[in-house]
């Protein structure tokens, strides 16, 4: 008798290979990067490829040449870095005081987050009644004798920066939080043992397992603060030293109805991201990623 | 060198809740001291208050003459073994034992030199570039210890270091600490749940029951007598029967009830009323009807190879378990006698 090998159901064989019906969850998922990402994403890239006039690049070699256009990228750099910066170190202190179990944890994360649900235009607003030539902060160091005249804290650079800062800290708060919380506070424990003080500890523990977190932290922090338009316009001065580059992508698209040269700008700024990201994250890869030993 | 390390009333509460009362605890020299009860004993808590980690509610540490609970854990150079080991996960072995001379500022060579002799003291040499991640359970814990006694601590304190081992590792382990604090001679403060683990490791053990030390003494002592019913019930007396006391003769006694009348011990000075008979199953003896001897029936026989682990019931339906080579089965009526001597008889 010769025995037959059977080969296993079709279903089977393809189970071994990852496909089974619970791949269809993924579809709404798919779906929607589709059609809302991948699809507007591809559309603007040819339309960037497409000017009104001139060659192919034209779009891109006028934005080069250009410096009102051209400077918008280190207008906003200078804007998005040292909010990032900002936010991400400001984060670390506070989320290392408040990771382990301490009275009023939650009053405080709410205070600290409530930030994010309040959106960029009631943030511009606030600052403008806080900060404004005739707000009360001005109003009080007036009034004490601390300043003669009243700061310049909106429609400028401070005003944008102050506005990333307060919408953008809670998220990165929140991120560093969460890093830090998967760190096994034995370590330190352990460290202490072993002779460290606080700031060895510090430096040579939670630090290196927490700089993959803060990279992150950083990339995201980063990018929300990169594409900075509301307030930009609220809070700051849209024509000069706050000209952003998505206020020049609007201005192309909107204000000049060159939707080409729109998306040109729309791509320059994502390049731009994906290489700071790149950076970062090229420097993370050096890092140690693995286990932190806590309980995530 | 110290002569000794004395714990004076050290207390410790968490909020309302006292996880440490009063303990009083001299310590000498090159003592092996194990800290032994169930979970929230306080028998961490007492470690972790010598460490420094926690501070102290009421009471002081000294060593010698000098007092050390003000004194930070870095400044107290204590060694401390961790139960989930706490090594840095983002070092190599090597650095993971060579943090410690890091710290204080060690030279180099020397670093290099106590490093090689501590992995070599655990058997750990070639695997000193690798991570604590691609490290087996055993060998993590080797480099903890090894992270621990590299800077040669006045005292080093572990905290269950062996109850994340499975059993047959943890039997090498427990040899290989016991060989280490031969070698090393370091004055060592262990904590366990496992009375075996005590036993095997310790000079010296210190029962611990809701914060409070039950008895102290050496593992002989501990073991054949201990100080209370429950030290007793935490040492292996598995059989722990309430009965009545129905005469007392100076030391001796005799209880009665449940179906049988058993000569025992009187350890706590009972006169009348109930008592609780401790008698370790290993105790007693198998078909011996020589006096002291009660009729069982067999219910559960579980074999040991040597020997069986037999669960019965008495007259009156109450569990009682005991060992032996003979072979019973289920439904047996057997007849165990064991000596007056070992039938140790607390208060209730």
């Amino acid at each position: 008798m010769t025995a037959t090998v059977e080969k296993p159901a079709l279903r089977h064989r393809l189970a071994e290979r990852g496909i089974d019906r619970v791949l269809l969850l993924l579809l709404p998922g798919v779906v929607f990067a589709v059609a809302l990402f991948l699809y507007p994403f591809l559309y603007g890239l040819q339309l960037s490829f497409a000017p009104k006039s001139g060659g192919v690049f034209s779009n891109y070699s006028r934005f080069f040449s250009d410096p009102y256009l051209r400077n918008t990228i280190w207008t906003t750099l200078g804007i998005a870095l040292p909010a990032t910066f900002v936010n991400v170190l400001a984060s670390i202190p506070i989320a290392y005081v408040m990771r382990g179990k301490m009275r009023g944890k939650r009053l405080m994360t709410t205070i600290l987050v409530v930030p994010i649900t309040l959106g960029t235009v009631l943030t511009a607003q606030g600052l403008i009644m806080y900060t404004g030539q005739l707000g009360w902060l001005n109003k009080v160091l007036m009034s004490t004798g601390l300043i003669d005249a009243p700061l310049t804290l909106i429609h400028n650079y401070a005003g944008v920066l102050l506005s990333l800062i307060i919408t953008g800290f809670p998220f990165s708060f929140l991120l560093t939080l969460s890093y830090l919380s998967g760190i096994d506070p034995t370590l330190e424990r352990a460290a202490a043992t072993l002779g460290a003080n606080w700031g060895q500890r510090f430096r040579r523990i939670t630090l290196p397992l927490l700089a993959p977190g803060l990279a992150i932290t950083f990339c995201l922090s980063f990018v929300m603060a990169f594409s900075v338009f509301p307030s930009a316009q609220l809070v700051g001065d849209p024509a000069g030293a706050t000209r952003v580059i998505s206020i020049a992508a609007y201005h192309a698209a909107f204000e000049e109805y060159d939707y080409s040269m729109g998306s040109a700008v729309a791509m320059i700024m994502a390049v731009l991201m994906l290489l700071i990201i790149g950076l970062v994250m090229t420097w993370r890869a050096t890092l140690y990623r693995g286990a932190t030993g806590g309980k995530g | 060198m110290f002569t000794e390390l004395r714990l004076d009333g050290v207390s410790r509460s968490f909020g309302s809740a006292d996880a440490l009362k009063d303990l009083r605890l001299a310590i000498k020299g090159q003592e092996f001291v194990a800290l032994l009860g169930p979970s929230g004993c306080g028998k961490s808590t007492a470690l972790n208050c010598l460490a420094g980690l926690l501070p102290l509610s009421g009471g002081s540490i000294w060593i010698d003459d000098k007092r050390i609970d003000g004194l930070a854990p870095e400044e107290r150079g204590f060694g401390m073994v961790f139960q989930n080991y706490a090594l840095f996960p983002h070092l190599s072995v090597r650095a993971n034992i060579a943090f410690g001379l890091k710290m204080r500022k060690v030279a180099k060579a020397e670093v290099t030199r106590r490093v090689d002799e501590a992995l070599r003291l655990v058997q750990l040499t070639e695997h000193a570039s690798k991570f604590p991640a691609q490290l087996s359970g055993g060998q993590q814990q080797r480099v903890a210890i090894a992270r621990a006694v590299v800077l040669e601590p006045p005292v080093v304190l572990m905290d269950e270091p062996l109850s994340n081992l499975d059993a047959k590792l943890r039997i090498e382990m427990r040899m290989e600490i016991r060989r280490l604090h031969q070698t090393l001679g370091l004055t060592t403060v262990y904590v366990t749940h496992d009375q075996e683990e005590a036993l095997s490791l310790a000079d010296r053990l210190v029962v611990l029951r809701d914060g409070t030390v039950q008895q102290i003494g050496t593992p002989e002592e501990v073991y054949a007598q201990p100080a209370n019913g429950y030290v007793a019930s935490f040492m292996g007396y598995r059989n722990m029967l309430t009965l009545d006391i129905a005469s007392v003769n100076g030391s001796g006694l005799v209880v009665q009830g449940k179906g049988i009348r058993l000569s025992g011990t009187n350890r706590d000075g009972l006169t009348a009323g109930q008592a609780v008979a401790a008698v370790r199953p290993e105790d007693f003896v198998v078909g011996d009807s020589a006096g002291n001897s009660i009729e069982v029936t067999v219910e559960i026989v579980e074999y040991h190879g040597r020997e069986l682990s037999v669960s019965a019931r008495l007259p009156n339906g109450d569990p009682v378990f005991f060992r032996t080579d003979k072979r019973l089965a289920p439904g047996d009526i057997a007849g165990i006698s064991v000596p007056a001597e070992r039938v140790l008889v607390f208060a209730p």
